[in-house]
């Protein structure tokens, strides 16, 4: 199963870092990652590869989640379906 | 990979436009469920849908965790309960509601709809018996939602019964009259019921669905709005495009969830219901949609061609986005469930009747709308009568969910917070319909149901 991780919120250093260590620790892989940054706002896209994962899907979300939450950033982890279903026919 | 912009769009649609998947609906028959012992029925209804839904909340949760999106509400439809009162003895048939109520608090689920009967051309003993005490057994539960279909456009209107629900709509009033007559909000007449509805309160599991069945509402008004908000001052053409566009979008989501409930529960996936379903959630109101194509308020003339625009946009976009489409699909009218509608009833610009009007072109019905406490019973009778010849004459379903708001007039109002929001009491006219509701009988089926 492949998953979007996706982090928006304002530019700081080691939000890659920061992000990527918890996704190799629980043994899942980065297969690509895709940074922008707009006025300030930092918005990166992050393509996981979750099959080898430790933990479950649940438990590696809210962990992402609280990660966002320690450096005021918005993280989000979905299963890549969503938006292939809604964007591609 | 997927686009970014893709990627950031969905999660703006999930994060500040509301949108959600407004309910997981697993229908079940409960046709095995029959006997004439009643208690043993109730026993039987309770640990059959105990046990085929017991992981219809869990997987649900699941799923909205793992795509990122929110499933508001998990809920169960069955088999309309008047087919298992016809071989009870007893008429004591609150005793299935209670069953119904039980199973619905150990599941962990708000409703539980399908309490109902189908008398559209008459009425057997069971659905008879369970009519009668229709007040009581929504008097009684929490979680019970109950509908009676008395039209189809097949059939014409069984107006026995449309005389009979206005008087047990007071009556459920005035027995839940000190929870702000709530049981008024649990009940549905139909027009045109339809069988696979996920909706409450008119959901039931219909006489030709299987075993088991997963359907799903999907929602998104605020999406809706927010993308014709972007589009700016366009043609209407263009907006009804950029609204075909916004809706397959939703489905898909709708479809995605639909289809992995159904493999993890494994139940067989029966349809996508498209509605855009509004909540009192500011940024989740069709009234706002309409207002943001250029209408000052809902209500003023020109809002029943923006719905009926809106209407056909959503169907459009959505039936590509799903191989089974079913339910009401449209837009819903609520009145206390939508921000922008309890604005414009309160401030006199929403009429009762151009809600009416709205009905023709939308989907569902005269929805959620308080009246006064004191509206004699034939007034009642009238108002489903008028609308249920709406969906009969247009070929539609329609529905009314009227409160008659026990002890309060013009100028309260009714609420109960959550989903269901808070209605403004509505004027409506106080002339008598009372001779013509007395005649009963039946009003004949219109004449294009001659299709055979």
């Amino acid at each position: 199963m492949r998953a979007v991780v996706t982090v928006i919120g304002k530019d700081t250093t080691g939000i890659i870092a920061a992000v990527s260590n918890v996704i190799s620790d629980k043994k899942a892989n980065i297969l690509d990652i895709n940074q922008s940054v707009l006025d300030d706002m930092f918005v990166m896209v992050m393509l996981i590869d979750i099959s080898g994962c430790t933990v479950g899907f649940s438990e590696l979300s809210e962990e992402l989640t609280a990660l966002g939450e320690k450096m005021g950033l918005k993280i989000l982890a979905m299963h890549e379906d969503i938006f292939n279903t809604m964007h591609r026919i | 990979m997927i686009n970014s912009f893709d990627i950031l769009e969905t999660i703006k649609m999930i994060e500040e436009e509301h949108l959600d998947i407004r309910t997981v609906t697993m229908g079940i028959s409960l046709r095995d469920c029959c006997g004439s012992d009643i208690n043993r029925v109730a026993d039987r209804v309770y640990d059959k849908v105990t046990k085929t839904a017991e992981n219809l909340v869990s997987t649900a949760e699941q799923i909205a965790c793992e795509y990122g999106i929110p499933i508001v509400n998990k809920r169960v439809s069955v088999t309309p309960v008047s087919l298992l009162a016809d071989a009870c003895e007893s008429a004591d048939v609150p005793v299935l509601a209670k069953a119904l109520d039980r199973a619905a608090e150990t599941l962990g689920i708000n409703f539980i709809g399908g309490y109902g009967a189908l008398v559209h051309k008459g009425m057997t003993r069971g659905d008879k018996n369970l009519i009668d005490t229709l007040p009581e057994a929504l008097a009684e539960t929490e979680r019970v939602c109950s509908f009676v279909n008395v039209a189809t456009t097949r059939a014409g209107i069984n107006m026995d019964a449309v005389k009979r629900l206005g008087e047990l709509v007071c009556r459920m009033a005035y027995l839940t009259r000190e929870r702000e007559s709530v049981a008024c909000a649990k009940f549905v007449a139909f027009a045109n019921a339809t069988e696979d509805n996920p909706f409450m309160a008119g959901a039931f599991h219909g006489v030709g669905e299987g075993e088991a069945v997963i359907n799903v509402g999907v929602s998104g008004p605020g999406v809706v709005h927010k993308a014709i908000k972007r589009a700016g001052d366009c043609n209407l053409t263009d907006l009804a495009e950029v609204v075909k566009r916004t809706a397959f979008k939703i489905t898909r989501a709708g479809q995605l969830v639909a289809k992995t409930a159904a493999e993890r529960l494994s139940i067989p996936f029966g349809i996508v219901d498209l509605s855009l379903a509004p909540t009192p959630a500011i940024g989740d109101s069709v009234a706002h949609i309409l207002e943001e194509m250029g209408l000052s308020s809902v209500g003023s003339h020109g809002t029943t061609a923006a719905l009926a625009l809106l209407n056909d946009a959503v169907k459009k976009g959505g039936v590509m986005a799903s191989p089974h489409v079913g339910g009401l699909s449209g837009a819903f009218i609520p009145v206390s469930e939508d921000a922008g509608m309890i604005e414009a009833a309160s401030k006199g610009l929403l009429s009762f009747d151009k809600l009416e009007a709205m009905t023709a072109v939308c989907s569902v019905g005269l929805d959620m709308i308080a009246i006064p406490g004191d509206t004699p019973p034939e007034v009642i009778s009238a108002i489903i009568a008028d609308e249920i010849s709406i969906g009969v004459v247009n070929n539609k379903t329609t529905a009314v969910r009227v409160i008659p708001a026990y002890g309060k007039g013009v100028g309260d109002s009714v609420n109960y917070g959550g989903l269901l929001g808070e209605a403004p009491v509505m004027p409506i006219s106080t002339c008598s319909p009372l001779r013509f509701i007395s005649r009963g009988g039946r009003i004949p089926a219109p004449i294009h149901s001659q299709r055979n």
